[in-house]
Formats: C-alpha cells, sequence, structure tokens
C-alpha cells in the first residue's frame, strides 16, 4: 500500500494556526484585566437546560451526549433527563438563593417553550440565558447546509428571546458542535460571545466578526463530564474545583484578573446526593472574598471594555 | 413515534401540596431487590441481542446466576436483620426455576412486582396483545406461587413500547417503576380511567449504575446511599420524598459489598422515628388514597390549566 503524494506535502506548515479564525496568543503575555471591586477572579457558572426529545435524529452524524440509548421508546432516558428540569433544576436554583450566586443558562428553544413556568423562575431571579439550539437533536456539523444551520440559529435565538425577554448573546451549540460556517452566523444573528471552544483560560477574539469572542466555558470541571463520563466521586470534584480556583487566585497575583468557569447539568448535579457538595463549594469560593461572580455577558463586557 | 411520550404533566420541585407518610413520617423507605432469570439460550430479539458473545456465552450468564444462589441469600438475612420487608422485581419465571426463593421470601411478607417473565424476553416488536398476554402471564404467575396479586411494574430490561404505560392501567396495576422523573409519586395519563402513579425506583442509585457506570466501590456507594438518604429526608420535611433503593443480589450480594451495605441500612433504620420503612405497593395504596386528587389539581394550576 502507498499513500499519494500529498500526504507528505504540509501547505500549512509554518508559524501560527492552521486556519484564520483566531491567531495564536500565549496567555501569559496579554495585558492584564481588572475586575469589578479588584477581585481576581470572576466566577462564573453555566447551567445546561436540556431538551432530549424521545426519537433521536438520525440524519446527524452523531448524537448529543444525554440522548437516547436504547431501541424506541427509550423511557428510561428520557424520564431521566425531565428529572433535572423538574427536579434537579430547583434544588440547584435553591442554592443559588442561598449564596446569592448569579449563573447563566444555556437553554434550548423547545425547553423555554414546554416550560414557561421553569422560564419564569429563573427569570425572575435575574439570571442570564444563553442560546443553546433549539433541541438536543439540533445538531450543527462539518459540511452542513448553510442555509439550513442559518435557520436553525435564527429560529433557536429569536425563539429564546421571545420565551424570555432577553437579549440573548451568548450561544453554546448543543453538543459544543460547530460548521465550519457556525462563528459567521452566529455574529450575523447578534451573538457577542461563544462558549464551545476549550482551548483558553480566558476570553479571546474568534471568527471574523469583530466583536464575537470565544469565552472560557470548560468542559474540565463540568460534573457531567468528571461525575458521569469519568465517574469520580462528588468529594473529588469538588477538590479540583477549589483547587482550580487556587491556581487561578494565584496567577491573578501577577497576571490581572482570571476566569473560573463551572459547567452544571441539572440531572446530574441536582441529584439528592450531590446537591449538598454544589452548596459546600460555592460557598467556599463565595466566602473566600476574592471572586466577582457574575452572567457570561457581565464578564464578556468587561473584558471587551479593558481591550 | 412519538417525540414527546406525554405520560405526565409537567410538575416543578417547588410549593407542592405537603404529602405526610403514615404516622407523620417524612420519607417513604423502599428496598426493591430484582430477582430475576436471564435464559441461556433465548430466542432473538429484533431490536436487542441478549448476550455479547454466541450462545453459551457463560461468563454474564453465570455472573448473574450467581445472584440466585448466593446473593440473595446473603441480601435476605442482612435484610432480616434490620426488619426491612423487599419489593421484589420479579422476573416470574423464578416461580417456576427457583420456587425456594419465592417462598422464602413470601414468607417473611415481601412484596412481588412484575419484571415480566424473564429478563431476557424484551417488550421490542410484541404486538400490543402480545406484550398485554405478557403482564397477564406474569400476574397470575405470581398469584399461584404466592397468593399475591402484583401492584406494579418494571419492564423487563426496562424494555418499553408505546402501549406499556397504557397496558399496566387496562391490568388495574396501581405503579410503575418504569419511569424517572422524579423523587415523588405522581400521576400518569392513561386513556383508561385508572389512579395508575409513578413510583420513584430511583434508578440512579441502582447499584447496577453505582458498580457497572459509575465504577464505584461499595464503600463509595454506601457512602452515596447515606448522602441520598440525609437529603431526602430533609427534603421530606417540606412534603414526604420516597427513596428507593433498587439491588441486584448479583451485585450487592458479593462478599466485599455485604459489609459496606449492612451501614447504610443500619443508618436508614436508626431513623425510624422520621421514615416509613415500607414496601412500593404500601407506598401507592396511601398515595393514591391520600395524596393523588392534591397532585391532580396542583399539575392543572401550575401548567394554566385552571383549577
Amino acid at each position: 500500500m502507498t499513500l499519494p503524494k500529498s500526504y507528505l506535502k504540509y501547505p500549512k506548515r509554518k508559524k501560527g494556526m492552521d486556519h484564520s479564525l483566531y491567531p495564536y496568543s500565549n496567555m501569559f503575555e496579554r495585558p492584564p484585566i481588572t475586575w469589578p471591586g479588584r477581585r481576581n477572579v470572576a466566577l462564573w457558572v453555566t447551567v445546561a437546560l436540556e431538551y432530549f426529545p424521545l426519537i433521536s435524529n438520525t440524519k446527524a452524524p452523531f448524537k448529543a451526549q444525554g440522548n437516547m440509548v436504547t431501541p424506541y421508546p427509550d423511557y428510561r432516558t428520557y424520564t431521566a433527563r425531565e428529572y433535572g428540569n423538574r427536579v434537579g433544576i430547583f434544588r440547584i436554583l435553591k442554592v443559588f438563593d442561598k449564596l446569592g450566586i448569579k449563573a447563566s443558562f444555556p437553554t434550548n428553544t423547545a425547553l423555554a417553550n414546554r416550560y414557561p413556568f421553569l422560564i419564569n423562575e429563573i427569570a425572575k431571579r435575574g439570571h442570564e440565558f444563553i442560546g443553546h439550539g433549539t433541541d438536543m437533536n439540533a445538531l450543527h456539523y462539518g459540511g452542513m447546509d448553510i442555509d439550513s444551520e442559518r435557520k436553525q440559529i435564527k429560529n433557536a435565538l429569536n425563539g429564546l428571546r421571545k420565551a424570555t425577554g432577553q437579549d440573548v448573546t451568548g450561544w453554546l451549540s448543543p453538543a459544543r458542535s460547530e460548521s465550519e460556517n457556525t462563528l459567521a452566523l452566529l455574529a450575523e444573528q447578534g451573538t457577542e460571545y461563544v462558549c464551545d471552544w476549550v482551548n483558553d483560560d480566558m476570553p479571546y477574539r474568534i471568527g471574523s466578526d469583530k466583536k464575537l469572542i470565544a469565552m472560557p466555558h470548560t468542559l474540565e470541571l463540568e460534573d457531567r463530564q468528571l461525575l458521569v463520563n469519568l465517574g469520580q466521586d462528588e468529594t473529588t470534584w469538588k477538590n479540583q474545583i477549589l483547587t482550580a480556583f487556587d491556581c487561578l487566585h494565584r496567577e491573578s497575583k501577577t497576571h490581572g484578573g482570571r476566569i473560573l468557569h463551572i459547567s452544571l447539568t441539572p440531572y446530574v448535579i441536582g441529584q439528592a446526593w450531590r446537591i449538598k457538595t454544589l452548596y459546600d463549594t460555592l460557598e467556599i469560593l463565595m466566602e473566600t472574598g476574592w471572586v466577582w461572580n457574575a452572567a457570561g455577558a457581565e464578564i464578556a463586557h468587561e473584558w471587551r471594555t479593558q481591550q | 413515534m412519538k417525540a414527546d411520550p406525554k405520560l405526565y404533566d409537567y410538575w416543578p420541585y417547588l410549593n407542592r401540596p405537603k404529602i405526610v407518610w403514615p404516622g407523620g413520617k417524612k420519607l417513604a423507605f423502599w428496598v426493591a431487590p430484582n430477582i430475576e432469570f436471564y435464559e441461556l439460550d433465548p430466542p432473538p430479539n429484533p431490536k436487542r441481542t441478549p448476550w455479547p458473545r454466541p450462545t453459551p456465552d457463560i461468563v454474564p450468564y453465570s455472573y448473574r446466576d450467581h445472584g440466585n444462589r448466593v446473593g440473595h441469600w446473603r441480601l435476605m438475612e442482612l435484610m432480616d436483620k434490620y426488619d426491612v420487608r423487599g419489593s421484589v422485581s420479579l422476573s416470574t419465571a423464578v416461580c417456576q426455576h427457583h420456587p425456594e426463593i419465592v417462598e422464602a421470601c413470601n414468607a417473611r411478607g415481601w412484596e412481588f412486582f412484575s419484571h415480566g417473565i424473564y429478563n431476557t424476553r424484551y417488550t421490542y416488536g410484541m404486538s400490543r396483545a402480545q406484550e398485554d398476554e405478557m403482564i397477564k402471564d406474569s400476574i397470575a404467575t405470581v398469584k399461584k406461587a404466592t397468593g399475591q396479586r402484583v401492584r406494579g411494574y418494571l419492564a423487563p430490561a426496562l424494555t418499553h413500547s408505546e402501549h406499556t404505560i397504557e397496558l399496566l392501567a387496562e391490568n388495574n396495576i396501581w405503579y410503575s417503576c418504569d419511569l424517572f422523573q422524579d423523587d415523588q409519586p405522581q400521576p400518569l395519563h392513561t386513556k383508561k380511567k385508572s389512579k395508575l402513579i409513578s413510583m420513584p425506583y430511583s434508578l440512579e442509585v441502582n447499584d447496577h449504575y453505582a458498580f457497572n457506570v459509575y465504577g464505584q466501590s461499595a464503600g463509595q456507594y454506601a457512602d452515596l446511599l447515606k448522602r441520598h438518604f440525609d437529603q431526602l429526608l430533609r427534603e421530606g420535611e417540606t412534603s414526604g420524598t420516597v427513596m428507593c433503593i433498587p439491588l441486584h443480589a448479583y451485585l450487592i450480594g458479593r462478599a466485599h459489598r455485604i459489609g459496606p451495605f449492612a451501614e447504610v441500612l443500619d443508618y436508614i433504620t436508626s431513623h425510624k422515628d422520621e421514615v416509613w420503612i415500607t414496601t412500593a405497593a404500601e407506598i401507592a395504596e396511601f398515595y393514591r388514597k391520600e395524596c393523588y386528587a392534591d397532585a391532580k389539581k396542583h399539575t392543572r394550576q401550575v401548567n394554566g390549566e385552571g383549577g
């Protein structure tokens, strides 16, 4: 067997990235940021409100995590996800209420339309909604038709703006998956920050639009990733969040304000045996006196004004 | 095929009608040992292959058979010690294969509910009439073997059809363990007028999930169950909660696990003044009589369909 000659040609082999979405940048050489109140670390908490239909999208090349598993009808998975949006979420909101946490909620528009009661409970507490597609079947992926993707994004964003009464300037793609056109289409539809990329601990400009930034929406401390995918216990999850805080806090003294992001999933952290760990973790962070807790749009705005 | 099965109403876990269990208790606690029979050479199913290797796939077969030969007897002795009756999720063919197990449980006043005939006969592909025949067979089998009328259902291997819930109503079943949307019981929608409810079966704290999905140790699982209990007991003060421990003797009845599990029963039964230690049928009977009407009324209010 022999590969074609082109396999040993390297047309993008030069300094910098192999694409034009953003330039290379060493985080430790950037000008320092100062957060409001001169707090060292911005604490950004997000809670994903996901709707998984009982029928999966068989046209997409993959499924979002949390989607149906067994042959139809997968009542097991469908109802276990519903648990998050009716039981788990109210445990989480109670924790936020007690500690005065403001959070951002990536929200499937189908869920906002299904459960106006829940949307109202979140909105009246002053939390932020982030666009998160129509539902967990509405995926974006390389090679998809640009017009149908434009429609998908437009319908999801406009629907969520209508259901919540908020501007909705942030976006998280379902399953964090993008096509080659997603960033441009998001900017076109009024998105100002995107949460899909996992390559930085601070915001950075992304795509050809001048306003669009990538926010450090990390997968590394996500409840679903650590507690479900990696099977870690709650104490281990908590300790890693606190260790991350220690590191970021230390760096902030010489490099300026940092961001600690924690991504939550109602059907994971909202389980009865897990919820106390969330409370304990956030309580420790809030009581340090070093954190500025804010929604994604506020952090993005603050960062942008200092560029 | 339906994207939304519409089996129940959206019901936020917030300001629900207060449930007070008999004796003023805050938490209804039940244990569900799955006593199952898996066939060595089951007939093929169009949607699911029972065993990964060609028949005879002796390791997964004998792994489960261990429960009926060893684990069950350990678990039953332990439950005797703490005076906890089981609500058995029964592959009803166990009545024919291992009548000694069924007799021993029945003599202790344990409840039996239907978990199908064999855990290797899936609902996928069955006609409505075939599924009905299977359910009726399981009810008659338990009646004949124990004198008990089956009041609960958990589909074999959690395999369902679009008819399953309706068939339970038609067969005068009181509760379904098939849905995992809540930590409190909830009325289900059925065409036939019924008071069928969904019974919290706490799938996420199933020993199978702990050991074979999340890879936990027996000690971690015991700790999780205690924390789960603590939280549900706290919440039960606002409105009574249900905690189920779904078990498989082939998992929990192993020599290295039964000891840590004993600590869980010891812990929970030391809270008898606050906890109703009971069976699923007793919970269902009480709920249908005392809580059902309030639940219907409250869900109507929440979903804006008048009082």
